[in-house]
């Protein structure tokens, strides 16, 4: 009885999640005449795959596709290693101000996004950087986040270890190298992630600088070019879908990590 | 120099020590730089992404913007932010900002952790369950807001079609525009929330729990007067997490109303959110007025999460 509640429980919350997206791969599947048709069928029964061709060929969702993952890539590459560097810094060399430069990382995340857009983006016209993949990305490659997401994992490194690989002859380098990263590998997994996932799903920054160079969009900003009016509903929803999945790819291999590495620091 | 007295014992035999304490000097100072030489790459972002900006922010508050870029701008002080916070469109946005941070807020948190708590018990399949749960966390505010604008079209939309009105449409209908735009908000948050809460209740003891089961207590009230407590403080930090990805949601709005080529004059005031009125300001280049607007938006951030801070950190239990 109790486990036939549960089951019911969790079918019921499947249902609020899934039903939107179902009818997104769905209705992206139909004819118009069907889109219209009232009730429009729950089954595609004469699947449109053109929709998603069309994706491509005629709205060029190749090109903002690939901006995207040059974009999200360069951000991950980025805000990884500055926080690795810096978070490395703060745990294992001393220094002065070593503290207060630390508060001021921390300081980083009271400031929000929309005080500092309008002075950024005259900033970003200033250096010409407005056309390039260096105005989407740079200014996101460092976050204090995941300085101190990664500065907690590097605390967990037993003192004792760190003097062992001294005596061994490593310098500074080859411990960061051979035993701190190593060490480190599920957090820095889940902190690579979590910035995938906010750079992918980036709208008002490449919004604003992508709105005169097309050359340099997003797929965010693509699903808002291709719009929703009848005529283009179909592709609108295959777009829609096209952008999700690498997502959802991300999230089956990487869920039990994401959990994983919230248990471990953020949210106790 | 007479060698034989203690003193001299003892210089000779510094000797070699003061030696060292040069060579650790060195080193120090190598550790210094190695260290610096490290955090600069992040500092550099920040200064110029994140501190300059803050600062300029100030600067442009209190400065009219030129008509034409290059031409002097000229100083106004505290009147610019004045004017801007008084007048009609503001306020009218502000209660936009308020209603809907209202609803999506805790209904997201409320879903996030509903799912949590039956998601976190030992079933067979839960992991394709928990998988689920979380998908709308990876949802971007333009996917979700392209759904839904499918959903609730009042042409083709799924709702219509199952008799419940949608007529005239999203855009076009300030009575109801707001809420649908919060709820939509609300799904999207769902997900992160409940992978937090999940995360929050792994952490917890199981023995509690189950003791709490064991004593007859139905899932209800173990629901309420064991894990709600318990799990305060996780419940705490979604709800401050997710009144920030609010007052920043700039997308959905975007999406289906200021962009979407459809809106009545009435919806686009109607769900003009804080940051949406930043982002027409800084697109039509009136930085003074986007940065007084910023400043109010940064301010009201503040001011919520600090009062969710000291209401909340009350009633928040907190574990060893």
């Amino acid at each position: 009885m109790r486990l036939l509640g549960s089951y019911a429980g969790l079918i019921a919350g499947a249902l609020i999640v899934l039903f939107p997206l179902y009818i997104a791969v769905n209705d992206s599947l139909l004819t118009p005449s069907q889109i219209l048709a009232s009730p429009p069928p729950l089954f595609p029964t004469d699947p449109q795959w053109h929709n998603y061709v069309q994706a491509f060929s005629t709205y060029g969702f190749g090109s903002y596709l690939r901006n995207s993952f040059i974009q999200s890539g360069l951000i991950v590459l980025g805000a990884l290693t500055t926080s690795i560097l810096a978070a490395y810094a703060f745990v294992f060399l001393k220094f002065p101000f070593r503290r207060t430069l630390f508060v001021l990382v921390l300081a980083t995340a009271m400031i929000p996004f929309e005080v500092t857009v309008a002075a950024n983006y005259d900033t970003v016209f200033k250096i010409h950087w407005e056309g390039n993949f260096a105005g989407l990305t740079i200014p996101f490659m460092a976050t204090g986040f995941g300085i101190f997401l990664l500065r907690q994992s590097f605390m967990g490194i037993p003192k004792e270890l760190r003097e062992a690989a001294l005596i061994d002859g490593y310098g500074p380098i080859g411990f960061l190298w051979r035993v701190a990263l190593p060490l480190a590998r599920p957090v820095i997994a889940a902190l690579a992630v979590f910035s995938f996932l906010g750079a992918w799903n980036q709208y008002l920054w490449p919004d604003l600088l992508t709105s005169n160079n097309q050359s340099i969009r997003t797929v965010q900003i693509g699903l808002k070019v291709i719009g929703g009016t009848i005529a283009t509903v179909g592709v609108s929803l295959a777009a829609a879908v096209i952008t999700l999945v690498p997502l959802v790819i991300l999230l089956i291999l990487f869920l039990k990590n994401l959990v994983r590495a919230l248990t471990a620091g953020a949210v106790k | 120099m007479i060698i034989g007295t203690p003193a001299d014992a003892e210089a000779v035999l510094q000797l070699p020590r003061r030696r060292r304490g040069g060579a650790v000097r060195k080193e120090r100072w190598k550790e210094y730089g190695l260290g610096y030489l490290f955090i600069l790459p992040a500092f550099l972002i920040f200064g110029v992404f994140t501190f300059y900006p803050f600062v300029k922010n100030f600067w442009l508050a209190a400065h009219e913007t030129p008509l034409y870029p290059g031409n002097p701008a000229p100083y106004v002080g505290i009147h610019q932010f004045t004017t801007t916070v008084t007048s009609s469109m503001f306020l009218q946005s502000l209660e936009s900002t308020a209603i809907f941070t209202v609803i999506a807020v805790p209904i997201g948190v409320f879903l996030g952790l509903a799912l949590a708590v039956i998601a976190n018990q030992r079933l067979k399949g839960i992991a394709f369950f928990r998988l689920v749960f979380s998908a709308t966390a990876v949802t971007g505010v333009a996917v979700a807001a392209v759904i839904f604008g499918t959903l609730l079209s009042p042409t083709n939309g799924l709702l219509q079609s199952w008799g419940i009105d949608t007529a005239p449409g999203i855009a076009q209908s300030p009575g109801w525009a707001l809420y649908a735009v919060s709820g939509i908000q609300a799904w999207q948050f769902m997900g992160l929330s409940f992978i937090i809460m999940l995360a929050g209740l792994q952490s917890l003891p199981e023995e509690v729990l189950e003791a709490a089961r064991t004593d007859g207590a139905s899932t209800w009230t173990v629901f309420w007067r064991v894990t709600v407590p318990l799990m305060s403080p996780t419940i705490f930090f979604a709800g401050v997490i997710g009144t920030i990805i609010a007052l920043q949601s700039y997308g959905v709005v975007d999406i289906l109303i200021a962009s979407s080529g459809q809106g009545s004059q009435a919806v686009y005031t109607h769900t003009n959110l804080l940051i949406n009125y930043i982002y027409d300001e800084i697109y039509n280049r009136q930085f003074g007025v986007a940065a007084c607007l910023a400043i109010a938006l940064f301010l009201i951030t503040l001011v919520v999460t600090a009062v969710q801070f000291r209401v909340l950190a009350k009633r928040v239990h907190y574990g060893n």
